[in-house]
């Protein structure tokens, strides 16, 4: 999906889903909220991962029940061995439902296995500290955004399509805050409301080479031994967009981009600058606008695009 | 601040004449800031890089010093840049690391057991205290709640099979020997610790419950409370007639004063999550819904630790206990803990 924004270009949807948070140190930062999909594919692993450890709990402590040879008639001790099985089994469930999410998302990753897997975390929605109050808020609500509505469902399935009006209202009513995501603009689940946070994509990227520095950017082309120089009137024809469009153009780095780009800007500046040298030519030519158009914000005068 | 970065530049022991000959080329400005810090915004960028694969503990003292110093100045950095340089991958790189420290540093405390540890020593009352009103209404509600069960069911005692589902023995018509059979003599019983783990595993779901419907304006919370006490008023009415009232109040107390408790708190931490959804004043709705959600989930938490101690009272102590008045004698002891421990006792005031 994408829209149109204010300046008429095309929208990507993880420009739409983008939000400022400011920091306590008053620094605005960019974050990236998660997909409605990557939530949903999150909780799926999550489940299924709880599903399958309380399996393998069950099948260990029957297992160990039957080793101790154990069965539900045993009075004594041996009663008593087995009361305490059933007792960890009540326990292992109880907990798999309601502190999976709570033990992972209080970690220092913020996230649950599920989330780290899609790269989404959660965030305080304010800017400040993640609290360990807001990360217990957010999980308990999930019994009635989740459980609750998989009972009724289950309900509903296992009474095979005889279910009764209360039951369709219940299943509706869950319905209501399963659907919550859908129905607001930051994708707020019910726990997430209550306890002011939201998830948000945790990214991660590499520092790119400065191309200021390398090649034909400071000094003479390898090829041919030229140094380009551009005079201000030559620079200031373009603006901040175009140099970051050039700026993604040169780490691409395809052959015939280049030669494409850099005979657009020669037709723009009227130069003639030859073939078989575009990629030092556009790297001086960057090099040198970039250097202008910094020296332009020094002084407070910025220019957005080559129309400004 | 730059003071800082030659001290933090100092700890990495990197080359620094190499450095500052790499930084004497670059010919532009924004360069040179690029190049004098980069070595800084690196050694940021590993140790958050070690947080997040989860490796804390192999992090040095050292380091974990460093952090909050290294995401300032990562942070200034990136005012500085955004005003000053041109360079969009360094920009976004910026913004992105420095948004990972954010999550480092402002992200949830380390160690479970040192907010335990503040939550019982006085967290958990102040938490309790400050949703003093949505107390009374639920309090209000459950005995409300109680008188509706009593009266509905003397006026009709087909409604009892209403309120209580599941027939066992307890139901209207039954003589009073049978009553009195489900009050004493279970000691011998067997199974009473697995019998435990369910009922917490059952309080404690449907209290969560009590607290999660407080995200619909708190109605259904209230019809929550009002439908079990309304059971609690149906069994009273039914020992009552058989004159057994205080034999009942005695089997009760023992784990009902936490229990009833703990639902009575539950059911408040819902309603204030009500309360601050359908009048948030003169805040936003979500962030009035968040402050209040923060406030009720600690409350919640003392409610899970009340179900386990409630479950653990009803399986051993109350059949352990097998006359009334050493029950009634139990159940005000405890009561009296929890009003002392949530209400009176304060600290570092």
């Amino acid at each position: 999906m994408s829209a149109r924004g204010a300046t008429g270009r095309i929208v990507p949807d993880a420009e739409r889903r983008k939000r400022w948070l400011t920091t306590p140190e008053g620094v605005a930062l960019p974050f990236v909220l998660a997909s409605r999909g990557a939530r949903a594919g999150a909780v799926a692993i999550d489940l299924f991962l709880i599903g399958a450890a309380i399996v393998l709990t069950t099948m260990a402590l029957l297992w160990t029940a039957q080793g101790l040879g154990l069965n539900a008639n045993l009075k004594g001790p041996a009663g008593h061995a087995l009361q305490a099985l059933a007792i960890v089994w009540f326990l292992a469930v109880f907990l798999a439902r309601n502190a999976w999410f709570l033990a992972f998302e209080l970690g220092p990753r913020g996230a649950t296995p599920g989330k780290r897997l899609l790269g989404i975390r959660i965030a305080a929605r304010d800017g400040g500290r993640l609290t360990t109050e807001a990360v217990i808020a957010r999980n308990l609500v999930r019994d009635i955004e989740l459980f609750m509505p998989l009972v009724f469902i289950g309900g509903a399935a296992s009474s095979g399509g005889d279910t009764d009006v209360a039951g369709w209202m219940g299943l509706g009513w869950f319905a209501l805050f399963m659907a919550m995501p859908f129905l607001n603009r930051d994708a707020l689940r019910c726990g997430d409301m209550i306890a002011g946070t939201w998830v948000v994509e945790a990214q991660k990227r590499k520092l790119g080479q400065a191309l200021s520095l390398a090649g034909a950017a400071a000094g003479p082309s390898a090829t041919t031994g030229v140094t380009y120089r551009f005079g201000p009137e030559e620079l200031s024809v373009y603006g901040e967009y175009e140099l970051q469009a050039l700026e993604r153009v040169l780490r691409e780095n395809r052959a015939e981009t280049l030669e494409e780009v850099a005979a657009t800007i020669c037709g723009k500046i009227g130069w003639s600058a030859g073939a078989g040298d575009e990629r030092a030519f556009l790297e001086a030519y960057y090099t040198q606008l970039r250097a202008h158009l910094e020296r332009g914000m020094r002084f407070g005068r910025r220019k957005a695009d080559k129309f400004a | 601040m730059s003071a800082l970065g030659d001290k933090l530049a100092g700890w990495l022991g990197r080359g620094a004449a190499e450095d500052a000959a790499r930084v004497e080329e670059a010919a532009l400005r924004s360069d040179r800031f690029r190049l004098e810090r980069e070595g800084d915004w690196k050694r940021l960028e590993q140790i958050v890089g070690q947080i997040e694969r989860g490796r804390l503990k192999r992090l040095s003292d050292e380091d974990l010093l460093a952090l909050p110093g290294l995401y300032r100045m990562t942070a200034s950095a990136l005012s500085i840049a955004r005003e000053t340089s041109l360079d969009q991958a360094l920009v976004d790189w910026l913004e992105t690391l420095t948004q990972r420290a954010w999550f480092a540093v402002y992200g949830p405390r380390a160690g479970l057991g040192r907010w335990l540890r503040g939550f019982l020593g006085g967290g958990w009352g102040r938490a309790v205290r400050s949703i003093g009103p949505d107390i009374v209404i639920a309090l209000l509600t459950m005995v409300v709640g109680t008188v509706v069960g009593w009266l509905l069911v003397s006026s009709n005692p087909d409604w009892f099979y209403a309120l209580m589902p599941g027939g066992d023995e307890r139901q209207p018509g039954a003589s009073r020997a049978v009553l009195e059979r489900t009050l004493f003599g279970n000691a011998d019983q067997d199974g009473l610790s697995v019998f435990a783990a369910m009922l917490f595993s059952n309080n404690a779901q449907v209290s969560i419950l009590a607290f999660a419907l407080g995200f619909a304006c708190g109605v259904p919370t209230l019809l929550l409370l009002v439908q079990n006490t309304a059971m609690l008023g149906a069994l009273l009415w039914l020992y009552h007639g058989q004159g057994l009232t205080f034999e009942l109040v005695g089997w009760l107390s023992v784990h009902g004063t936490t229990e009833l408790f703990a639902i009575l708190l539950a059911g408040a931490a819902g309603l204030h999550v009500g309360r601050a959804i359908a009048f948030p004043g003169n805040r936003a709705v979500l962030d009035a819904a968040a402050e209040a959600g923060r406030r009720a989930a600690l409350v919640m938490t003392g409610v899970v630790l009340m179900l386990i101690v409630a479950a653990l009272l009803e399986a051993f102590a109350r059949q352990l206990l097998d006359a009334t008045l050493p029950r009634l004698v139990v159940g005000a002891f405890i009561l009296v803990f929890w009003i002392g421990y949530l209400f009176v006792w304060r600290r570092g005031r």
